[in-house]
């Protein structure tokens, strides 16, 4: 292994071994780390659109179940209160439904042509709120009152409270296991930092004796470790994106399913991963490696 | 990065007043290892600047670790270590790095890094002392061929010999001139021809100005060098000895 004399213009040689045959587990395990902590960030994001569609959907419109009275049909009826509820500001538009949509939204529950000719049913009166300013309940009823037309309304907020929940569920539920996986890299990359100085030791206690200071030896393994973690969290984060970007074109615009919608705008926290990645390994490794060098006389 | 500047270097000379006082002074020290009987029973003595001893004794009588006490690898579990005219035992963690690069030590295992070549081995305490390649390889290049391996500057070390290693650990001990330099068997390897190379690189360094302190068995080495003695022997030390102790 002779050869011709350095030139002192060359880089000096790292410090550190520039391979380890342990660097390419660890950059698979905390590759797959970051690939899952980005797929729950991913869902996050897609449980908070779903959440705010839900929530749009149901506090942009109410739903008026209209009985007739005695001296009038059950069209008439429909017909007054819709007018009486197009008048109520924050409304825009109102829709009567016809006989056979009413029929039809009962279809699931009790069949097709499976209610007798002569029992009377309810009317649908369809309003499509404001999305700014919209018609409070108190409004609609007191309309439907003034108008003297015996019906219900249902403004959703009884569902609305229910789905609110469960999406905020799923966001933190989320949120939290992209934390929790987040640990377990950093927990990863310290065990891995303890493992390489142990390895190490005949290096670090040559540095340590030749008067390196612990800073400059644990910048060592900061260096090599960020660089792993970066290397690691682009790879998670790209498969993160493939997957996630598979999800959303074989679903359509409403991505996988309509209960997770995702958005090409998911995407962009996932280019975060590789440097958060690789400052969590950087801090992780020189927190590690500055208690094990302490621990030399 | 670098592990120091040179500035820090000479932050840690002498005080002025403290340009005279020995590089090592060891007051009353002993050492023990937990609950066992002291290995190393009150030293004292002094290492004044410029001067050149030996260290002999039997295997285990205590020279490596007297060595480790004065490379501050160990500390003493009584007593005062002095180097350079402070208080070893009282230095602040960022105090020892910089006196630590004053003190070169070839290790009886060598402790060479094997992912280095030669010319990295030796340029490694002139690296963290701050220097740059371009001010130290000359010097390097030099040195590596002064001790017999000009033509295996590339080589890795476990690709030399025992003797072609222990060159190798000498070197990177003596590159960076240190003020003291302390060795552990620096000729176990070597054959009498390189021996006696070694001892005139040693009583050249000293003769610059390095205080130096050769642990050895090689009694003909210390024969030949005419220098004072100390002699360890159950951990209790005896000196100076004489130079055919």
């Amino acid at each position: 292994m002779s050869g011709a004399n350095p030139s002192p213009s060359q880089r000096p040689a790292a410090l550190l071994p520039s391979e380890d045959a342990r660097d390419g587990a660890l950059v698979f395990i905390v590759g797959v780390l970051c690939f899952l902590t980005c797929l729950a960030v991913v869902a996050a994001l897609a449980a908070d659109r779903a959440a705010h569609g839900w929530r749009s959907e149901l506090r942009g419109s109410a739903t008026v179940v209209v009985r007739p009275s005695a001296n009038e049909t059950a069209d008439a009826a429909a017909a007054r209160a819709a007018e009486a509820l197009a008048g109520v500001k924050g409304v825009d538009e109102v829709e009567a439904l016809e006989k056979e949509k009413a029929e039809k939204l009962l279809e699931p529950w009790i069949g097709r042509n499976a209610l007798p000719e002569d029992v009377a049913i309810p009317r649908l009166v369809d309003v499509e709120l404001n999305d700014e300013h919209p018609a409070s309940a108190a409004a609609l009823d007191a309309a439907l009152k003034a108008a003297h037309v015996d019906a219900s309304l249902d403004d959703h907020s009884l569902w609305l409270k229910d789905v609110l929940r469960a999406a905020f569920l799923a966001q933190v539920a989320a949120l939290a296991i992209a934390a929790l996986v987040a640990c377990a890299a950093g927990a990863v990359i310290a065990f891995a930092t303890r493992a390489a100085l142990q390895t190490r030791g005949d290096l670090v206690g040559v540095l340590h004796l030749a008067g390196a200071e612990d800073g400059y030896i644990a910048g060592l393994f900061q260096m090599r470790f960020a660089r792993l973690a970066a290397t690691a969290g682009l790879a998670g984060a790209g498969g993160a994106a493939v997957a996630a970007a598979l999800a959303r074109l074989v679903g359509g615009g409403e991505g996988l399913t309509p209960v997770l919608p995702v958005a090409w705008s998911d995407l962009l926290p996932l280019l975060a991963c590789p440097p958060v990645a690789g400052a969590i390994a950087a801090v992780t490794a020189r927190m590690t490696a500055l208690s094990l060098v302490r621990s030399l006389t | 990065m670098t592990a120091a500047s040179t500035d820090q270097l000479s932050e840690t000379a002498a005080p002025e007043g403290l340009a005279d006082a020995p590089v090592v002074s060891f007051e009353g020290v002993g050492l023990r290892y937990g609950a066992a009987p002291e290995v190393l029973k009150n030293l004292n003595f002094d290492l004044t600047a410029g001067s050149f001893h030996f260290l002999t004794g039997a295997s285990g009588a205590g020279k490596t670790t007297l060595l480790k006490l004065i490379q501050m690898a160990l500390k003493p579990t009584r007593g005062r270590i002095a180097l350079f005219g402070r208080d070893a035992t009282r230095l602040t963690r960022a105090e020892l790095p910089p006196m630590r690069r004053r003190i070169g030590m070839v290790f009886a295992d060598r402790r060479l890094l094997e992912h280095l070549n030669a010319f990295d081995n030796v340029a490694l305490p002139l690296r963290l002392a701050g220097r740059k390649p371009a001010d130290y390889a000359a010097d390097v290049v030099e040195l590596l061929a002064w001790v017999g391996l000009g033509d295996k500057m590339a080589a890795y070390p476990l690709t030399l010999s025992g003797g072609e290693q222990q060159r190798l650990a000498i070197a990177r001990a003596v590159v960076g001139r240190p003020d003291l330099l302390i060795a552990d068997e620096p000729t176990g390897d070597v054959d009498h021809e390189m021996a006696v190379r070694i001892l005139r690189l040693f009583v050249e360094l000293n003769r610059l100005g390095t205080t130096l302190l050769i642990a050895t068995h090689d009694r003909e080495l210390v024969a030949r060098s005419g220098k004072p003695v100390m002699h360890i022997e159950r951990g209790e030390l005896h000196w100076p000895a004489g130079p055919s102790a």
